[in-house]
């Protein structure tokens, strides 16, 4: 079992691997790793939802050599990302930064929560404090004496 | 019935008055899907591309000084530059109207416009495709428009249609040529 599990892992993992051709990777593995982790979080602009790590678009494929070149160049993971945000702009990156204009993207959904929660309680509060009538009033009593009554009839 | 009981059906007018904008938005061709470019107002990069058809005039960004410039990224094997070509040529006596092909073999790019018919007073070639991302390209037909001093003021990163051309470009062309 834990055999099996391992080659399906295995699998996924080679699966996830094919889009980055073996003529595209550095020489230096320490260097092919960093250009490696920095696509993974790089948007393939033609397919949106992929990374250029993932996707066999074209322009993936020169992203990618692209970003191998500056990084073979001399850049930092961050001087590489930059260099691609300042043509693609913030949604070029798979996790958008945090700033004032994605306040809302980061926070919202917590606060939404918060509200529900809050909202949740404040209508519990005012069920359980509304005074419930422990005797029944004479039209109920009726009601009920005649209900009884017909069950013992039958 | 006591008013918080409305909140509910408030958030769902507001959310209801979202969709509302986002559908006429689309309407007028504002996609959720494109992608906005951040170069607008920058200047443009600084290039040197050879000419497609050797022997031609090749373009480099130093070409853009003085001149309003319509640089228009095509290639033979996009199929919606076919349906945009016929637009581009009545362009041509109101900007500096350059064509780079983008990612395309030079025969290929020399028979098609040999085929429709050559719009542009300049063809460059981007072989590699390495100019086109200074531009932050990412599909073709892509259109960007620079002014004088070489900034890219405009951006449209489709085909043209003719409402577009005659509802933002023209006007635009008209005010940065004055």
């Amino acid at each position: 079992m834990k055999k099996l599990l391992i080659a399906v892992l295995a699998g996924i993992l080679a699966s996830s691997a094919f889009a980055v051709q073996p003529d595209e990777m550095l020489k230096d593995p320490a260097l092919e790793a960093r250009a490696r982790e920095v696509s993974r979080d790089l948007r393939c602009l033609v397919c949106q939802n992929q990374s250029i790590d993932d996707s066999d678009a074209p322009l993936a494929h020169d992203l990618r050599v692209l970003l191998r070149q500056r990084l073979a160049a001399g850049d930092s993971d961050e001087q590489a990302r930059k260099f691609l945000v300042d043509r693609y702009g913030d949604y070029v990156l798979l996790k958008p930064p945090l700033k004032k204009t994605t306040l809302v993207l980061w926070f919202g959904p917590a606060i939404l929560l918060l509200a529900g929660i809050g909202a949740a309680f404040a209508v519990y509060r005012q069920r359980k404090l509304k005074p419930v009538a422990d005797v029944l009033s004479a039209e109920e009593k009726a009601r009920l004496d005649r209900l009884l009554k017909d069950e013992s009839a039958s | 019935m006591r008013w918080p009981v409305l909140i509910p059906l408030a958030l769902f007018v507001v959310l209801l008055g979202f969709f509302g904008v986002r559908l006429v938005k689309m309407n007028q061709g504002d996609m959720p899907d494109d992608i906005k470019t951040v170069l607008i107002d920058k200047p443009a990069p600084q290039f040197s591309l050879p000419p497609l058809i050797e022997g031609g005039q090749g373009f480099s960004s130093a070409d853009f000084k003085g001149k309003v410039t319509l640089v228009n990224f095509f290639a033979s094997w996009c199929v919606p530059c076919r349906g945009e070509h016929p637009l581009l040529a009545p362009l041509a006596d109101k900007v500096q109207l350059v064509g780079i092909a983008y990612k395309n073999k030079p025969e290929d790019a020399t028979a098609w416009l040999a085929g429709l018919g050559n719009p542009y007073q300049v063809v460059a070639a981007d072989l590699d495709g390495r100019v086109a991302i200074d531009f932050g390209l990412y599909g073709v037909p892509e259109s960007y428009l620079i002014d004088r001093e070489g900034r890219i003021r405009y951006a449209w990163k489709k085909p043209f249609s003719p409402d577009e051309i005659q509802h933002k470009l023209l006007p635009l062309i008209a005010e940065l040529s004055k």
